[in-house]
């Protein structure tokens, strides 16, 4: 029974994984090559969406700010390739660097940068839990929205434009099929870190805070210290998919981090399978391709995708991960 | 004159505040006696104003307008709770969270589909136009005097409500312990349908009185509704009085940041746009800032009500 649903399990990964690979030849072989744009989006949604159900699914803190760490490692790269194509310095900076369009460099700064904001405001909103600090992580990235919408000099609500993308020495990310495979090799890459991290002593120290975090504290952890690393390693990974996503769409604005954004990765998180590591890629596919489908038939799509969620949260528990999977469906 | 100015914001700070006193009073009662997060509170706020405007426009009456969206916003939540959320009281607030996030999109679609995507402005009732001087040589409009009127006579009436009436005293005893008061034959499912209706009619009461000074447009329910959880986190989740201070506190900051804070950088800062930027930045989050700070004084707000 236990090997049935093992190899059930891994048969599922498998072919998503078969799926992912042979999308932009076959994309390209069918002339739809807006497929692979569409699912260099779901892909870099998935990584933001893992990102958030390390917090949720493993270490139940309910986060609805999300979409502030994809804003600020989006704006990262905006603003750093925005100085280079304005040869202006940035300010409050030493030296008069005038930014890069370097990837290693960029996207690199998105890293530090959204973890940084992820340790302020984890900082302050870890001091609470539950509906508190669902509200007040909404509330954070509302004012980094607000925030961002008030830089005039990047555009304000309109946001910048990027140039061009990034670049890698000896890759052109320009090309769509690449940065496509850039994305999921970053993908593949943050999942593994990811079940390295949840079945490590860190991992199980955080599994416990969900289920009982005083006990945890009576068994003398300091789940503060634990709890605020992991929604800072969070934000990071969400910067990351920022990074990402400014370079996909070549265009940067505060929308991203607006809080609807924050609730649609929640959705993927929780539709995938929360508490797993590919069931939010699941529910990335899933959420988006839906939104793409309905979009096509009707410009009202969300009348029909509000209740749909709705009944997913009512009768579908485990998620489509789960539902695919079978019990075996846990990782690690 | 600065002195006239500080009045005058200080009055547009008591209107906002009460705005927000009438969105917060229903979701902290929701949430302290349902334990239910609803992030669709401000969907009623949207269908308040919506229907207000639609029905000011049809009659040309401010009054039946607002005694129309009273009960539809009411109707409208005891309905949405009967039928869906009833279902989540017992549920993780994350479940909570996702099932409401939908109703939203629902919410919005359906009043884009049925009044159209673009805003509506609704004029200021002509009863209520123009201004009086509330000193001598300080003009100050009538509607939004009236307003804050209007919101400080809600305070008292739910404080009557709550403190005198036996609704009331069931509201409170379900807020201290809901297993006793339905184990001693209250009708508990009949007491959360009335509390629910209850916030979502003072919700569609502040969008009706938002229409004439605000847009009334699609999603000006999600703005008011993150002001409001600003505003329950400094109060405190639960407490009426809580939801009361912490409006008109958050009514301040915001409005004295936008207005003084500028003058007051440009005074720090050698060069004048770099004052106007950074000033916009930290008006824009100052009540965000306001909340940083009750969170490190009192992480579970000002006035907690219990737990």
């Amino acid at each position: 029974m236990a090997n049935s649903t093992l190899s059930r399990k891994s048969l599922v990964l498998l072919l998503g994984l078969v799926v992912l690979l042979a999308l932009p030849p076959v994309a390209l072989a069918l002339d739809e090559a807006f497929f692979i744009s569409l699912f260099s989006r779901i892909l870099i949604y998935a990584l933001a969406a893992v990102s958030l159900d390390l917090i949720l699914g493993y270490a139940g803190m309910a986060s609805l700010g999300h979409g502030a760490f994809l804003g600020v490692g989006a704006y990262v790269v905006g603003i750093l390739a925005f100085h280079v194509s304005e040869d202006l310095a940035i300010p409050f900076l030493p030296g008069a660097w005038t930014g890069t369009t370097s990837a290693v460099i960029a996207w690199s700064a998105a890293i530090v940068m959204s973890a940084l904001v992820a340790l302020a405001i984890g900082a302050l909103s870890l001091r609470t839990s539950g509906v508190y600090f669902i509200m007040i992580t909404l509330a954070f990235a509302q004012m980094l929205y607000f925030f961002f919408v008030s830089l005039v000099t990047y555009g304000g609500d309109d946001g910048v434009n990027l140039e061009q993308r990034n670049s890698f020495p000896l890759l052109d990310l320009g090309d769509d099929t690449r940065f496509y495979y850039v994305c999921l090799a970053v993908l593949l890459g943050f999942i593994y870190l990811c079940q390295r991290l949840v079945n490590s002593r860190f991992g199980m120290v955080m599994r416990g805070c969900k289920q009982n975090e005083t006990r945890m504290r009576a068994l003398g952890f300091e789940t503060y210290k634990y709890k605020l690393a992991c929604f800072v390693i969070a934000g990071a990974g969400a910067g990351l998919a920022g990074a990402l996503a400014a370079n996909q769409s070549e265009f940067v604005s505060p929308g991203l981090m607006h809080w609807t954004r924050s609730g649609e990765v929640m959705v993927m998180v929780i539709l995938g399978g929360m508490g797993t590591l590919f069931g939010p890629v699941f529910g990335a596919i899933a959420l988006l391709l839906m939104e793409e489908i309905l979009a096509a038939y009707t410009q009202h799509w969300m009348i029909i995708l509000g209740p749909i969620l709705i009944l997913v949260v009512l009768f579908a528990r485990r998620g489509i991960y789960g539902f695919l999977a079978g019990d075996g469906g846990r990782d690690g | 004159m600065t002195f006239f100015l500080f009045l005058e914001q200080t009055l547009n700070a008591f209107q906002l505040g009460v705005m927000l006193f009438l969105m917060a009073a229903g979701l902290t009662l929701v949430f302290g006696i349902m334990n239910m997060i609803n992030l669709a509170h401000g969907s009623f706020y949207m269908i308040g104003a919506y229907v207000a405007a639609y029905v000011g426009h049809l009659t040309g009456s401010f009054f039946i307008a607002v005694a129309v969206a009273l009960p539809v916003a009411a109707i409208v939540g005891m309905a949405v709770e009967t039928i869906a959320l009833r279902k989540l009281y017992n549920r993780d607030h994350l479940d909570q969270v996702l099932a409401t996030f939908g109703l939203i999109l629902f919410f919005n679609e359906l009043t884009s589909i049925i009044w159209g995507p673009q805003a509506i402005f609704v004029p200021i009732p002509p009863l209520f136009a123009g201004s009086v001087e509330i000193i001598p040589g300080v003009p100050y409009p009538v509607y939004r005097l009236v307003i804050i009127a209007a919101g400080l006579a809600v305070a008292v009436l739910l404080r009557l409500l709550i403190v005198k009436t036996r609704t009331g005293m069931l509201i409170r005893a379900g807020a201290s312990n809901r297993e006793m008061v339905s184990a001693l034959g209250v009708d508990i499912d009949r007491l959360y349908t009335v509390v629910f209706g209850l916030g979502a009619l003072l919700a569609g009461l502040a969008g009706a009185l938002a229409g004439p000074i605000l847009a009334t447009e699609i999603g000006m329910g999600e703005n008011i509704l993150i002001l409001t959880f600003v505003v329950i986190i400094v109060g405190g989740i639960g407490s009426i009085r809580g939801a009361l201070i912490g409006a008109l506190l958050v009514g301040l900051v915001d409005t004295y940041g936008r207005a003084f804070l500028p003058t007051l950088l440009r005074a720090l800062f050698e060069d004048p746009s770099v004052a106007d930027g950074v000033g916009a930045s930290v008006s824009s989050m100052s009540i965000y800032i306001l909340m940083a700070v009750v969170l490190v004084i009192r992480p579970r707000g000002l006035f907690q009500a219990y737990g």
